[in-house]
């Protein structure tokens, strides 16, 4: 599934991300393909707010529904 | 390390040749805090060359310290970046300062300078806020893991300083990643070795290299490490939320964060639209200019120029270089750059104006922004020029255009917002919702259509949220006067360009011309009497004097609202017009220009008939 059909307090493993630069500064920020995090918020048609540890990230929704994520076990 | 090709900025206390210390981080880690303290009051602040990012020169003893950019690692990915970059090239000596809450994130840039072989200090700065968040740090296996010196601090309260100080003499270089260490080319320095790898251009080109396309794959193995050492180190001892954390979940609540919102804006209304841009002013370009100064310029220039003659008017007449070009600057300009860079500053620093991004997002994007992009349309409702300056933070060239377009049409700035408000308020509520409604139509209308016009794809929203914070009063401060400074610097050659401009061509008669050439356009098409020409023209001086100069025409409430549409959309004062054309080139500044104008006519024109009550 893709990060946009998440739910608010879902874990989940990043698995791949279809954006080149956006792969990059994921890289960076820490929250990277294979990194698990969870979705802390939707806003309605917005961004996508993904949280890993303590660190936040928002993620604009056409960037997350080209981020591919599999659910796992919060 | 340190290259000879680079210039040195901002060294004038620094003695020649002394050993260059720069401090390097992510974007809110108190890297300011941290290089205030080191280096005390004597500061010098400038630009960096060739661009609008500050950077800051200080000295510990004879070593000289310089702050840089926040970043999240050394590239090139934008106009920061590029000087952050340029920066920790040149160092000596690094000191990295890293957020002790948000380690995994930034160790990605500490491991990325120990890989490029700089000696490196670690300063862990934020320490009571990662122990408030139930992290503990094993300091002593983090040493080891980097192979460098690791600092605690709390820079906002100076504690551990005398320990970064000590440390700076003894710092050395780090362990590397191997695996990106073995693939450092034969010939190369560290450093340079290390931006090869990761297809920096500027350094590939110096060696005659091509980027070999491996920066995801190096991203990638120090992203590991650095993960790899977080879950050696750290540990929780609670799973607990702060009050700033749930403070700050609280702003993105889909209906609290929108009534938050709603206050910030209320706020920001209140005290840049009203306080500032109507009390403020009425004191300082009223009375300061317009009482004391602006007699007072005339009477002593006037004793040996001649006011009528030619010279005189562009000198000190109606629209004069040190009549009203001084008078707009300080007695207007001054009071809302700094109300809003501060303002601006409080929002950035507290962590809120990130939020704002993600609240606005979704509008954004309709018109091919993002987020970010509130930035500059919150400072176009200061001053459409200056907001113009900050479109450079924007991702892609697409959203530099579209946001200049939009700001240049449907932004009305402070000072023509007033006399708006002054105008519309006697009409009633209808006509003031028609307006503000028409505006924000106009306004999604337009970025919506050059959206799908414009080839390419603009860059999707994606930041990092920090904690919310309490900000320092000096930081806040210090923020505003530079980038008030800055902007100011940057754009009174243009205002005083702008009216040499138009008092010429007051004073050759070519303004009446060309009002009389508009009269047809004016009153047929727009419904509006002759003499209404004179004043879209004078919105080219000010954007406000075009809107006052409807004052005295006697119109109607139905033409009110036609004569305030066009005023608005028509052109950004001549001020913005030259920014927009140094920023975006001649011949897309120009373009922009036109459609202004064409836009403005034509939706004057339909307004004017289509409007019924």
């Amino acid at each position: 599934m893709t990060l946009d059909q998440t739910q608010p307090g879902q874990a989940f493993i990043i698995t791949s991300i279809e954006d080149d630069f956006a792969r990059l500064q994921a890289i960076r920020f820490g929250i990277a393909e294979g990194a698990r995090a969870i979705c802390q918020t939707i806003l309605p048609g917005g961004p996508v707010v993904v949280r890993k540890g303590k660190q936040e990230m928002a993620l604009g929704r056409n960037l997350a529904l080209r981020i591919q994520v599999k659910p796992v076990e919060g | 390390m340190a290259h000879d090709h680079c210039h040195s900025p901002a060294a004038v206390n620094i003695p020649q040749g002394a050993r260059k210390i720069v401090l390097a981080g992510n974007p809110n880690v108190g890297k300011s805090a941290i290089f205030h303290t080191l280096t005390g009051v004597y500061v010098e602040v400038s630009n960096f060359p060739g661009t609008t990012v500050d950077i800051s020169a200080g000295r510990l003893g004879e070593l000289g310290v310089y702050d840089t950019p926040g970043v999240y690692g050394v590239s090139a990915f934008n106009e920061e970046e590029r000087v952050a970059r340029e920066m920790i090239l040149q160092a000596d000596t690094i000191i990295n300062v890293v957020d002790a809450a948000h380690l995994d994130r930034d160790l990605f840039l500490t491991l990325q300078i120990i890989d490029m072989g700089f000696p490196v200090v670690v300063v862990l700065n934020m320490m009571d806020e990662a122990a408030a968040h139930g992290l503990n740090l094993d300091l002593a296996k983090l040493s080891a893991e980097l192979g460098v010196e690791v600092v605690p601090t709390v820079a906002v309260k100076g504690t551990g300083i005398d320990l970064v100080k000590e440390a700076v003499g003894r710092a050395h270089p780090g362990r590397p990643t191997e695996a990106i260490r073995s693939r450092i080319p034969d010939g190369v320095s560290l450093d340079d070795g290390v931006m090869i790898l990761e297809d920096d251009d500027a350094v590939c080109a110096r060696y005659d290299r091509q980027p070999a396309g491996t920066r995801e794959e190096i991203y990638r193995l120090r992203r590991e490490r650095a993960d790899q050492i977080v879950e050696r180190v750290v540990s929780e001892t609670n799973q607990g939320a702060t009050f700033a954390t749930k403070l700050g979940r609280w702003t993105l609540h889909p209906l609290y964060g929108a009534l938050l919102l709603a206050g910030f804006l209320g706020v920001m209304y209140y005290l840049l639209g009203v306080v500032v841009a109507q009390d403020v002013v009425a004191v300082t370009e009223e009375i300061w200019m317009g009482e004391y100064y602006i007699p007072f310029i005339t009477g002593l220039v006037g004793r040996v120029l001649p006011p009528d003659s030619f010279l005189g008017q562009i000198v000190i007449g109606e629209f004069g270089l040190l009549t009203m070009t001084v008078s707009y600057l300080v007695g207007l300009l001054l009071p809302l750059v700094l109300g809003f860079y501060l303002f601006l500053s409080v929002a950035e620093d507290s962590g809120y104006l990130p939020r704002v991004a993600v609240l606005v997002d979704r509008l954004m994007t309709r018109v091919g922004l993002n987020g970010r992009a509130v930035i500059p349309m919150i400072l176009g409702f200061g001053c459409v020029t200056m907001a113009t300056v900050t479109t450079r933070l924007m991702g892609t060239k697409r959203e530099r255009t579209i946001a200049t377009f939009l700001l240049s049409l449907a932004i009305p700035c402070s000072a023509q917002l007033a006399v708006i408000t002054v105008m519309l308020a006697p009409l009633g509520p209808i006509y003031i919702l028609t307006f503000v409604v028409v505006l924000f139509l106009i306004y999604g209308l337009a970025g919506a259509v050059l959206n799908r016009m414009l080839p390419g794809q603009s860059s999707d929203l994606l930041i990092d949220l920090p904690p919310l914070r309490v900000p320092r009063l000096s930081n806040i401060l210090q923020k505003t006067y530079l980038k008030a400074k800055g902007f100011l610097v940057e754009a009174w050659v243009f205002f005083a360009l702008g009216s040499v401009l138009v008092s010429t061509m007051n004073a050759s008669g070519i303004l009446t011309w060309i009002q009389n050439g508009l009269a047809p356009l004016t009153e047929s098409w727009l419904g509006l009497p002759r003499e209404a020409a004179g004043a879209f023209l004078m919105g080219f001086v000010r954007r406000d004097f075009g809107a006052a100069g409807l004052f005295d025409l006697g119109l109607s409430a139905h033409q009110t609202m036609v004569a305030l549409m066009v005023i608005t959309l028509f052109v950004p004062c001549i001020a913005s017009i030259m920014i927009m054309l140094k920023e975006r080139g001649k011949r897309e500044g120009a373009i922009i220009w036109v459609v202004d104008i064409t836009l403005a006519m034509i939706f004057g024109g339909i307004l004017h008939r289509v409007m019924f009550w």
